[in-house]
């Protein structure tokens, strides 16, 4: 990889293109992200395209058809490295909701003629289908966390994503706890960070769009916020997100949906 | 009375309110940068202060395990509030610090670090226990046989204007570590506020210098025992206790207790504890190189034992559970600290009883794994 730039592809699968708009959005950073690597396939960027095999593929959105199982298989079967970019690829994103309840009637009730669709009951990640190399989560990702990923495969080395809390970065900003200063519901604490603390520093809550931090203590966190619930079942509906499908998540509001009946 | 002396060293005067602002302009003239308590985004800060205006007038602090509320109530003193999340700490360790940057040329590279030119800060407010925090951490990072830079720079120019507590909040137990809520020593000023002045005792000579010629009066034997009896009222205040007596043994003796596993079922892992806590210094260094592989910086960040990757090395974690996790801080700062430092690593500040979501507390924490002990 040091002689030669690496060539790099990036695909959609089922997502809303936020994250690659991310690797568009990098602004001062684009022109040396172009220096540095050979973008060989990109549609959300360049019609022109250049054959595989790729050295890195870069993956956004989470499996929702038949057809995307195949095409993923074929983007792995040609990547050296394959970088699954965004929640919707590490886990199954927002449209991951309908692996709680019903797929075919959501579909009945969002089109016209259900019929057409060929679609999954579940919205799955990546990694159910195929060996992911490299997760970098969030709705949408960090920039600087893709530049991270591109510059430590460059140099053959690992990345340096956070396993830690949004806690710690809060702190580090300086932005003020909103759980214990203002008794606002929030997932920080159970949530990977990389995202900036964004949300606690604008005064919300976190509802972990960063997916679950490594060794997360699912029962202490029940107990923590579900004193704190404006709403019946606010607990299960903030885990219940955007990363609801990650087995984290998924163990946390399992915990505790038998007491809360329904939290949709 | 208006006078043009200079108070003595180790003397207590008292000055009209309004007046503070004479000694906050004295201490721009002098380069200083004067940092203290300040309310924004409707909630309390350590931060720049321009005049006596910006200090929390009017506010009190509410505190118990897991809960902080900045409350507007009907006083007119400045400095009733019991400090928040942050600490001094931020401004002598920051929590991001370059520390070198490294270019390639050629074959080989070059190492350049920006200059050390960090503000001369005047932190306005600090509190006996944060003031015996600051000593803890000069010890860590100014010792003989190593010193700090980064550090060095931001703290040997500090100027310290020390507060008195009257007004414990409900998880200080300053009295149990034996600092506080009265400030003893290693202030310039220290201010005690009284209804209608504050009374300031003359730490330094360069606090002479700057109330020379600031309109003052001695300080009478009424005022005087006026301040004695508030801080009397304040000691008795302060309830909670955490009895250290068996400290370190207590703990260094009984590490592989079932307690810390009960600790262990409560506790987030979320690193608050050590991020609020004044006296927690550890941090990580990490690279960040640049796209086109000519440039990296090497920066210094916070960082916590309660990081699972803190302490992940070759072979895997050496801490891999949360209640270890748990152990190792309490174990330091309440254990080994000592044999490290000289003295236990907690000032009684109480930060990691209010800032813990999980409402774990340090004080009923050691009560409860004394009883088990003892069982």
């Amino acid at each position: 990889m040091t002689t030669k730039k690496p060539t790099v592809a990036v695909y959609k699968f089922s997502s809303c293109d936020g994250c690659q708009l991310s690797i568009l959005n990098m602004e001062d950073d684009l022109l040396d992200l172009a220096d540095a690597i050979d973008i060989a396939y990109f549609l959300e960027a360049t019609r022109a395209q250049k054959p595989g095999p790729y050295d890195i593929a870069i993956v956004e959105g989470s499996i929702t058809t038949p057809h995307e199982i195949e095409r993923i298989k074929e983007v792995r079967a040609t990547a050296k490295t394959v970088v699954a970019l965004g929640t919707c690829a590490t886990a199954g994103g927002i449209q991951a909701l309908r692996n709680f309840a019903n797929a075919e009637e959501f579909a009945r009730v969002v089109y016209g003629h259900p019929e057409y669709l060929h679609y999954l009951e579940t919205a799955t990640p990546l990694s159910e289908h195929i060996p992911v190399d490299l997760e970098l989560w969030g709705c949408p990702v960090n920039k600087a966390q893709v530049i991270e990923v591109i510059v430590a495969l460059l140099n053959n080395r690992l990345p340096n994503l956070p396993p830690y809390s949004v806690c710690l970065e809060c702190k580090r900003r300086g932005t003020i706890c909103v759980l214990v200063d203002k008794g606002i519901p929030c997932i920080g604490p159970a949530t990977q960070a990389g995202c900036g603390a964004i949300c606690p520093t604008i005064g919300r809550g976190c509802y972990g769009c960063f997916g679950p931090a490594r060794d997360v203590n699912p029962g202490a966190m029940a107990t923590m916020l579900r004193q704190l619930e404006r709403y019946p079942g606010e607990t299960a509906r903030l885990f219940r997100g955007i990363s609801g499908y990650a087995p984290t998540f998924r163990t946390i509001v399992d915990d505790i949906l038998p007491a809360n009946e329904e939290a949709q | 009375m208006p006078n043009e002396r200079i108070p003595d060293m180790g003397s207590t005067i008292t000055i009209e309110k309004p007046v503070f602002n004479l000694l906050l302009s004295r201490l721009k003239e002098e380069g200083y940068l004067p940092i203290g308590p300040r309310v924004k985004n409707e909630t309390l800060v350590y931060d720049e202060i321009e005049s006596i205006d910006d200090l929390p007038q009017g506010y009190s602090t509410k505190q118990k395990p897991g809960n902080f509320r900045l409350v507007h109530e009907k006083h007119s003193r400045f400095f009733d509030i019991i400090p928040g999340a942050q600490s001094w700490k931020q401004f002598l360790f920051p929590s991001h610090t370059e520390l070198f940057a490294m270019r390639k040329n050629g074959k080989s590279w070059e190492i350049s670090s920006q200059p050390m030119e960090p503000p001369k800060y005047a932190f306005i407010g600090v509190r006996a226990c944060e003031l015996a925090a600051i000593q803890i951490q000069d010890g860590i990072f100014m010792r003989e046989d190593f010193t700090d830079p980064h550090y060095r720079a931001r703290r040997i120019h500090a100027f310290v204007i020390s507060v008195n507590c009257t007004q414990p909040a409900g998880t200080c137990f300053c009295t149990s570590m034996g600092t506080g809520p009265r400030v003893k020593e290693e202030f310039d000023v220290n201010l005690t506020e009284l209804d209608d002045v504050f009374v300031l005792t003359i730490g330094s000579e360069v606090a002479r210098r700057l109330l020379a010629g600031i309109p003052f009066d001695d300080a009478s034997g009424y005022i005087l025992s006026n301040v004695e009896r508030k801080l009397e009222h304040a000691e008795h205040q302060m309830t909670r206790k955490l009895d250290s007596s068996d400290l370190p043994n207590l703990i260094i003796d009984h590490l592989d207790h079932p307690y810390w596993l009960e600790i262990g079922k409560r506790c987030l892992s979320c690193t608050n504890c050590t991020q609020v806590c004044p006296t927690c210094f550890c941090w990580d260094t990490q690279d960040e190189m640049s796209l086109d592989g000519k440039t990296t910086r090497r920066n210094r960040l916070w960082d916590s034992c309660f990081n699972p990757g803190y302490s992940h090395q070759a072979g895997g974690n050496t801490r891999p559970t949360i209640y270890s996790r748990y152990r190792q801080w309490l174990s330091h700062k309440l254990g080994t600290w000592k044999e490290q430092f000289g003295t236990l690593g907690c000032v009684g500040c109480g930060r990691c009883i209010t800032w813990c979501p999980a409402e774990i507390d340090i004080t009923e924490e050691i009560a409860a794994l004394r009883n088990e002990v003892n069982r």
